[in-house]
């Protein structure tokens, strides 16, 4: 089996077709669907955040079977996740998307576990301690993207489990617990 | 009145409800809503509204109705005794327009009145008539045939003909090898001969086509004799050259082209129906689809000098659903046309297209236009649509690489989206997935 790194890729990945945006509405429906499942399965596994239309990302070539797919492509299937709310446009011009593996919620979930297991209910941490400290390391939230965390944050603020409060710096941005 | 008359010998139809025409007739005129009616016989069965043909041996008249295509019925002009030249009268201005014939049929004699409720080229259908009935166009045939039948004999058996070292017209014949290169020398210097008058000048070439025509059957026709009776001396090359001149000679000679100076306001009707008979042969050739800008070259170049535009195949093609044709029009997506049978599947066209990509190799590396065009035997345009149509029904999916457009079987479907590594055991997904492997 074909591999990307650590990461199996599916026996189509080697079917030329699948890297041809299709014209017939019944199989394109397919297509997308397959491409939006690996697109998130590679992200989620390889912890990649941001996918930018114009640089090389691996998934989106085959040197196996020497398929790449188009620009038009692309955007099709990162638009397509986009519509589902497993994505965003980080610009306009749309060249930059995040990816969400977890949508926002769940990663506020995923905060809330975090901070109940190490004890944290009345604790301050910065972010950037949750993004690379000691505590977060061997979690989901290590490496966190910076964009992502901040939504997650602020949904949490709004129901009132967290305070952010602002350094001078925005590396000194914290975050006080209230679970 | 239905019943198959037993005054005039029925005519023979094309399925198409087209008349088929003796060697060498030529149709001259149409007119519709022709009756026929005699006063002599109280038995004479009623002809009424009916389309009527002039030709260069007989006059046709064809029931209005085309699923009755037995009450068709020819009049020989060789059996015409008389044909009446019309009244001036007061009355005639009134009637609508007629003439009278005389026709000698089973030792007795009639007279019949074509009756004209239609609007036609009257006037130019009577000298017309006159002129055929005294051109005597049949006989010249049995002449031509009878010379052709000699030439034949004397061709092929020599040696069987016990007429001496002298020919009847006095010229010293030759037997053997040498008589027959002598002969062949002497056919060829009249054909060229008749070429070159032909080519002269357009003119002459409009006047001499029908000769070229004949020429062209008659060299076939000695093709086919000659590929019958010597294939065993024949080498392969010789042979392949001899098709190769068939095919060419086949592809001319529609005798009797419909035009709009001989159909009039039926030009488009009749031409339609010409069309749909001359249509099959090619069709049967390319597998049951052809082209239409390939027909319009081999119908024009069978019509030779009767060209016709692009607007009027096109409009003989859109005729052909009113009269319930055996062929049909067919506009793909792309906006390509074609012709097929009515009777051509599409499902049988996809069944061996799928099996076409479910071989090992199309499997592995997807099938071009041109390697369908090669199994299916068609061209490769037609063979691209067959494959568009079948991507457009989930049977296909494409693949657009540097290395070109090629289609694969669409897969897709057979894919597990809740378990995107799961290969099920049986199915064209696994089958893929092995001849994938196994390079």
């Amino acid at each position: 089996m074909q591999k990307l790194g650590d990461f199996k890729l599916p026996q189509f990945f080697n079917y030329p077709p699948y890297f041809t945006l299709q014209p017939v509405r019944d199989t394109r429906e397919k297509q997308v669907q397959l491409w939006k499942d690996l697109i998130l399965d590679y992200c989620k596994t390889q912890k990649i955040f941001v996918i930018e239309l114009e640089d090389e990302f691996p998934l989106f070539s085959n040197p196996v079977i020497e398929r790449s797919l188009s620009h038009e492509a692309r955007k099709a299937f990162l638009s397509a996740l986009v519509s589902e709310g497993r994505a965003e446009w980080l610009d306009k011009g749309h060249r930059k998307c995040l990816i969400l593996w977890h949508q926002i919620q769940d990663w506020a979930n995923i905060i809330l576990l975090f901070v109940k297991d190490n004890g944290l209910e009345d604790g301050v941490m910065t972010i950037e301690e949750i993004r690379s400290g000691i505590e977060s390391r061997g979690t989901e939230l290590h490496g966190i993207d910076r964009t992502i965390l901040m939504r997650a944050l602020k949904l949490l603020e709004h129901k009132g489990k967290v305070a952010i409060f602002k350094g001078t710096s925005t590396d000194d941005e914290g975050v006080k617990f209230s679970v | 009145m239905a019943t198959v008359n037993n005054f005039f010998p029925s005519a023979s139809i094309t399925s198409s409800g087209r008349p088929v025409l003796l060697p060498n007739e030529v149709e001259c005129q149409l007119l519709s809503a022709v009756d026929l009616e005699s006063d002599d016989d109280p038995n004479f069965p009623s002809f009424k509204s009916g389309l009527l043909i002039l030709t260069t041996h007989r006059l046709l008249w064809l029931p209005s109705n085309s699923t009755t295509h037995s009450n068709a019925i020819a009049i020989p002009l060789s059996l015409i005794t008389h044909i009446f030249s019309p009244k001036k009268s007061i009355k005639a201005i009134f009637h609508s327009p007629r003439v009278r014939f005389q026709v000698s049929l089973n030792s007795k004699s009639l007279v019949v009145t074509v009756v004209a409720r239609g609007k036609g080229d009257w006037d130019g259908f009577l000298p017309k008539f006159f002129e055929n009935w005294r051109g005597r166009a049949w006989e010249t045939d049995t002449v031509g045939s009878s010379t052709d039948g000699s030439v034949a004999t004397a061709v092929s058996g020599a040696s069987s003909n016990s007429g001496g070292f002298y020919s009847s017209d006095g010229s010293v014949r030759l037997v053997g090898v040498a008589g027959i290169l002598r002969k062949e020398q002497e056919m060829w210097e009249s054909t060229d001969k008749s070429l070159q008058e032909a080519f002269q000048d357009l003119n002459a070439l409009m006047s001499k086509a029908k000769e070229m025509v004949m020429l062209a059957e008659k060299m076939r026709q000695k093709l086919l004799s000659g590929s019958n009776s010597q294939t065993s001396a024949a080498n392969d090359e010789e042979m392949g050259s001899k098709e190769e001149m068939q095919d060419w000679l086949l592809s001319v000679g529609i005798i009797s082209p419909v035009t709009k100076e001989s159909a009039g306001a039926l030009y488009h009707q009749q031409l339609s129906r010409q069309l749909a008979d001359f249509v099959r042969i090619p069709l049967v050739r390319a597998g049951g689809m052809i082209n239409l800008i390939d027909i319009y070259c081999l119908f024009n170049r069978a019509r030779g000098t009767e060209l016709i535009s692009p607007e009027d195949l096109l409009q003989a093609c859109t005729l052909w659903e009113k009269f319930d044709a055996p062929v049909m029009l067919r506009k793909f997506d792309s906006g390509v046309m074609v012709i097929q049978n009515k009777s051509h599947s599409d499902e049988e066209v996809f069944a061996r297209i799928k099996t076409l990509v479910t071989q090992p190799d199309a499997l592995q590396g997807g099938i071009t236009a041109s390697d369908a065009a090669m199994t299916l035997g068609i061209a490769p345009a037609m063979a691209k649509e067959h494959l568009l149509t079948a991507e457009s029904r989930g049977i296909l999916c494409r693949d657009i690489s540097p290395d070109g457009f090629r289609f694969y079987i669409n897969l897709f479907p057979e894919i597990n989206s809740d378990d995107m590594h799961m290969v099920k055991d049986h199915g064209i997904y696994s089958l893929w997935a092995r001849a994938v492997s196994a390079l």
